[in-house]
């Protein structure tokens, strides 16, 4: 049983169960407990698109060193029902261990011999404590906090937080259930005990990391940088956002409202962005579908706008919980004629919360759409970062003034290139219109007035390109002989494999355009081999990279079965690349 | 002060002659002049569609949007801004063919909007097509059987969406429209107008004379906080009987009386800053 020792570097636990039984805050509260001990985690979530029953899991990656991909097996399989053995009966590690219910009648013949079987009465334990079905969890979160020689102590404290809100009642019965389940394993399995999450010896002046997810992340980068209006429409794997802006709207000013549909989510948005207010929208594919046509309104108009679109594999409804970059071409392309589109892309939580508020002040000084691209990985999988720090941040609304402007422009065609912007109300004349239009913004069929005024828009993105766009970040050394190229929530999974691959880099893409083609080139030109890794049929971030640079990568790891890639996969990549020559 | 030369561009309407929409044009700007409205205070939202082109020909801050989602703009607008009076000017096939979704779910929640639908029961700047509003039977360049399709009620349909003030004009009569539009203004939630507008282009047989022949006015002592009875009036419609004036009209909260973030000032008056949230970063700690 797991031989899970400070030398390991990840330890891995996966819980399972249907839909329903709160496996979701069982992990979580795991990973916190975990981060409060001084590790990292790395929490991956899989789940179906219902909301009682099916099958349910998460996993939990905690080490000492940063840890950023799921993986493969797991350590410790914490099975709230027979599904979960049946499902990842070949997912255990060498040395791994198995908790279930012996209360239950469960068939452990499959099991691996050399798993250690780790029974305990969580349903009699649960039944007796609180007589509630939904404090198996807990039990079971006592249990492996026994199993992992972490402190009890803590548990206890995050219970309290979890159920605080409930009620006093709630919280002891849940710290007695965690205290049962952590005594039965103390007192029963001792050989099994080991001293992985004891925490950490610096404890007294160390501050936790934070246990966030991309969703979250996007919410926190979006408050803090002043947001004042979102209208978003629920959908996976995005809705989470607007669970939290809702929450927080009041605390913070801003205004959350769930729209009838997408159309209207970012109609919405325009329209108080028109009137002044630093203003957002979310949605995942099909809704950015919808959004499609006031995506070029914003362009059009010049109206500045934050879109996140959270991608689920398509066509139509997909897979609607599970991860995708199938809509990278999209997005770039998406809309009738030419407007300047500023398209970002995360590659992880951290990235996700940067952005978003990078986004926001681009918006401002471009006057234009700004879509950041994140994945269903990103959006729910947490991963442990230290505090994000706002100190670098600098709201930023470009030329923006709600004052009288004497010989009022909206849209003048000046050397800048970009028009001063008020607002109505601030009493100058301005139409923002749909229609070409003239620099007051009145209606215009004009041929050369249309020229001026595309060409304006247009010149958008080479003042972004040179004022702001990011170069791709490479990691690694900078000389090897195999460059991976790639983009997203893949980055974590790549990052995870280079750490047990020679001579082999990768270069992280995050600005889609304006498109930072002459490093790129550079970059790419150095290896021997480039290995293009996505999440879609098609390629379409090397399709990106060849109309931009001219370089036709003929390596590539394509995957679209709507799971995550695991570093295994990206070392079997490298090595049948360099095998094949 | 408005004056009505403050509310001239240079650029002259493009409508046909004769259209309802110059009286519509007129009613508004006399209303405008009459109340003081100027960028200051104003903005208006306007769909596409032959009435889309008014922002060109008032000189008031405007957003012309996308066919049919002039609605959800206006909503964004005044959500930020309640401060300011935000009309929609919107057409019969843009506030119910393309925008219908977006009419039902503006009326339930009760933005304090005026809506201006500017309704020929036609669309006109495609060339006379059938719209939602077309009577069942009229021939059009995309019905030439005739249509089969029965049209909806605008007014019983704002009505029983939850708008809080509902009301039908003719554009012909400009200082009752003025009137109109002004208490629609006054209103404190959604006020929808459904202002009857002859195409004279392409509909021969909802002339100016038609709706002078056919319309009238409710009665002195009608009771307009009476649903069932509103619900009753706006269905009537046939030949002498089409009652204009203001059918519905009740108290219930807006939408922006609703939202504490606004009650103090407008969000668009409060600059944006930084946010400390590290308060909220601790939670995920």
């Amino acid at each position: 049983m797991p031989k899970v020792d400070n030398r390991q570097e990840i330890l891995s636990v996966k819980i399972g169960a249907e839909a329903g039984q709160g496996v979701k805050s069982a992990g979580l509260m795991l990973a916190k407990l975990a981060i409060r001990s001084g590790y990292h985690i790395y929490s991956q979530i899989e789940y179906p698109s219902l909301i009682k029953g099916g099958h349910n899991v998460i996993q939990v990656n905690i080490s000492k060193n940063e840890v950023t991909a799921p993986r493969k097996v797991n350590d410790i399989l914490i099975a709230l029902n027979q599904d979960t053995i049946n499902k990842h009966i070949t997912e255990f590690s060498k040395d791994s261990g198995l908790i279930f219910d012996s209360e239950v009648k469960v068939d452990t013949s499959k099991v691996p011999s050399n798993v250690a079987l780790i029974g305990l009465p969580l349903s009699k334990i649960s039944r007796e404590t609180g007589n509630s079905a939904l404090l198996i969890n807990t039990v079971a979160l006592g249990a492996v906090t026994a199993v992992l020689g972490g402190n009890i102590v803590i548990l206890n404290e995050l219970i309290a937080e979890e159920f605080g809100s409930k009620g006093e009642e709630i919280v002891k019965v849940n710290v007695s259930a965690a205290e049962q389940g952590f005594k039965h394993i103390t007192e029963n399995y001792k050989k099994y005990l080991r001293a992985f999450l004891s925490p950490s010896d610096s404890v007294s002046n160390f501050v936790p990391y934070m246990a966030v997810d991309g969703n979250e992340s996007v919410a926190l980068g979006a408050i803090s940088a002043g947001l004042q209006f979102a209208a978003i429409y629920p959908m996976s794997p995005i809705s989470n956002i607007l669970a939290v802006l809702a929450e927080n709207q009041e605390k913070f000013g801003y205004i959350y409202k769930q729209p009838e549909d997408e159309i209207s989510a970012i109609n919405m948005s325009i329209g108080a962005s028109y009137a002044g207010a630093r203003a957002m929208t979310a949605t995942s594919g099909g809704g950015f579908s919808l959004m499609t046509e006031g995506y070029g309104l914003a362009g059009m108009t010049e109206t500045p706008l934050v879109i996140v679109e959270g991608m689920r594999p398509g066509p139509a409804t997909g897979l609607p919980t599970w991860s995708d970059q199938g809509d990278l071409q999209m997005i770039l392309n998406a809309h009738q004629g030419d407007f300047p589109r500023i398209i970002l892309a995360a590659g992880d939580a951290k990235e996700a919360f940067e952005l978003t508020m990078q986004a926001f002040n681009l918006a401002d000084k471009y006057q234009t759409p700004v879509v950041l691209i994140i994945d269903k990985n990103i959006c729910e999988n947490a991963q442990s970062f230290p505090l994000y720090d706002l100190a670098g941040y600098k709201v930023d609304r470009g030329k923006f003034s709600t004052n009288r402007v004497e010989n009022y422009k909206r849209y003048e065609l000046n050397p800048e290139g970009i028009s001063q912007r008020t607002v109505p109300g601030a009493g100058n004349f301005f139409v923002a219109n749909s229609d070409e239009h003239d620099e007051e913004g009145y209606s215009t069929e004009d041929a050369e007035i249309r020229s001026k005024m595309m060409e304006k828009r247009m010149n958008k993105l080479k003042i972004c390109k040179e004022q702001d766009m990011q170069k791709p970040q490479m990691f690694g050394p900078e000389n090897a002989d195999v460059t991976i190229v790639s983009w997203g929530s893949n980055k974590g999974t790549i990052l995870q494999a280079l750490k047990e691959l020679d001579n082999v880099n990768y270069v992280h893409i995050s600005w889609l355009s304006p498109f930072p083609s002459e490093t790129l080139s550079e970059m790419l030109s150095k290896s021997k081999y480039i290995l293009n890794v996505e999440c879609n049929y098609t390629g379409q971030m090397a399709k990106l990279i060849r109309e931009n640079t001219q370089i036709k990568i003929d390596e590539n790891f394509l995957k679209y079965d709507g799971r995550q890639i695991y570093p295994e996969e990206i070392i079997d990549a490298v090595n049948k690349i360099r095998s094949k020559k | 002060m408005t004056k009505m030369s403050d509310l001239q561009t240079l650029h002259f309407p493009n409508w046909c002659p004769g259209c309802g929409d110059l009286n519509i044009w007129g009613a508004f700007k006399n209303a405008a002049v009459k109340e003081g409205w100027d960028s200051s205070n104003t903005s208006i939202v306007a769909g596409i569609g032959c009435h889309g082109h008014i922002v060109n020909f008032v000189k008031l801050n405007s957003f012309e949007g996308l066919h049919g989602r002039a609605l959800p703009v206006a909503s964004g607008v005044k959500m930020v801004n309640n401060r300011l009076n935000t009309f929609v000017f919107t057409g019969d096939g843009d506030c119910f063919g393309e925008g219908g979704n977006h009419f039902i779910h503006t009326c339930r929640r009760n933005h304090d909007l005026t809506i201006l639908i500017h309704d020929n029961a036609l669309y006109s700047l495609t060339t006379g097509q059938t719209s939602p509003l077309t009577a069942h039977g009229f021939k059009t360049k995309s019905t030439p059987q005739g249509n089969p399709d029965e049209p909806f009620n605008p007014l019983t349909l704002a009505i029983i969406s939850g708008a809080t003030f509902v009301a039908r004009a003719y554009s012909g009569d400009m200082p009752k429209l003025a009137e109109l539009i002004i208490e629609a203004n006054k209103h404190k939630g959604l006020a929808v107008i459904d202002i009857l507008q002859p195409c004279v282009t392409f509909n021969k047989v909802c002339t100016h004379g038609f709706y002078q022949e056919n319309t009238y006015y409710l009665e002195e002592n009608y009771d307009p906080s009476d649903k069932n009875k509103a619900l009753e009036r706006a269905s009537e419609f046939g030949d002498k009987k089409i009652p204009l004036g203001i059918f519905y009209k009740t108290n219930r909260p807006s939408y922006e009386d609703q939202i504490l973030q606004i009650k103090e000032k407008p969000l668009t008056e409060i600059p944006v800053e930084r946010s400390s949230a590290i308060e909220l970063f601790k939670k995920y700690t």
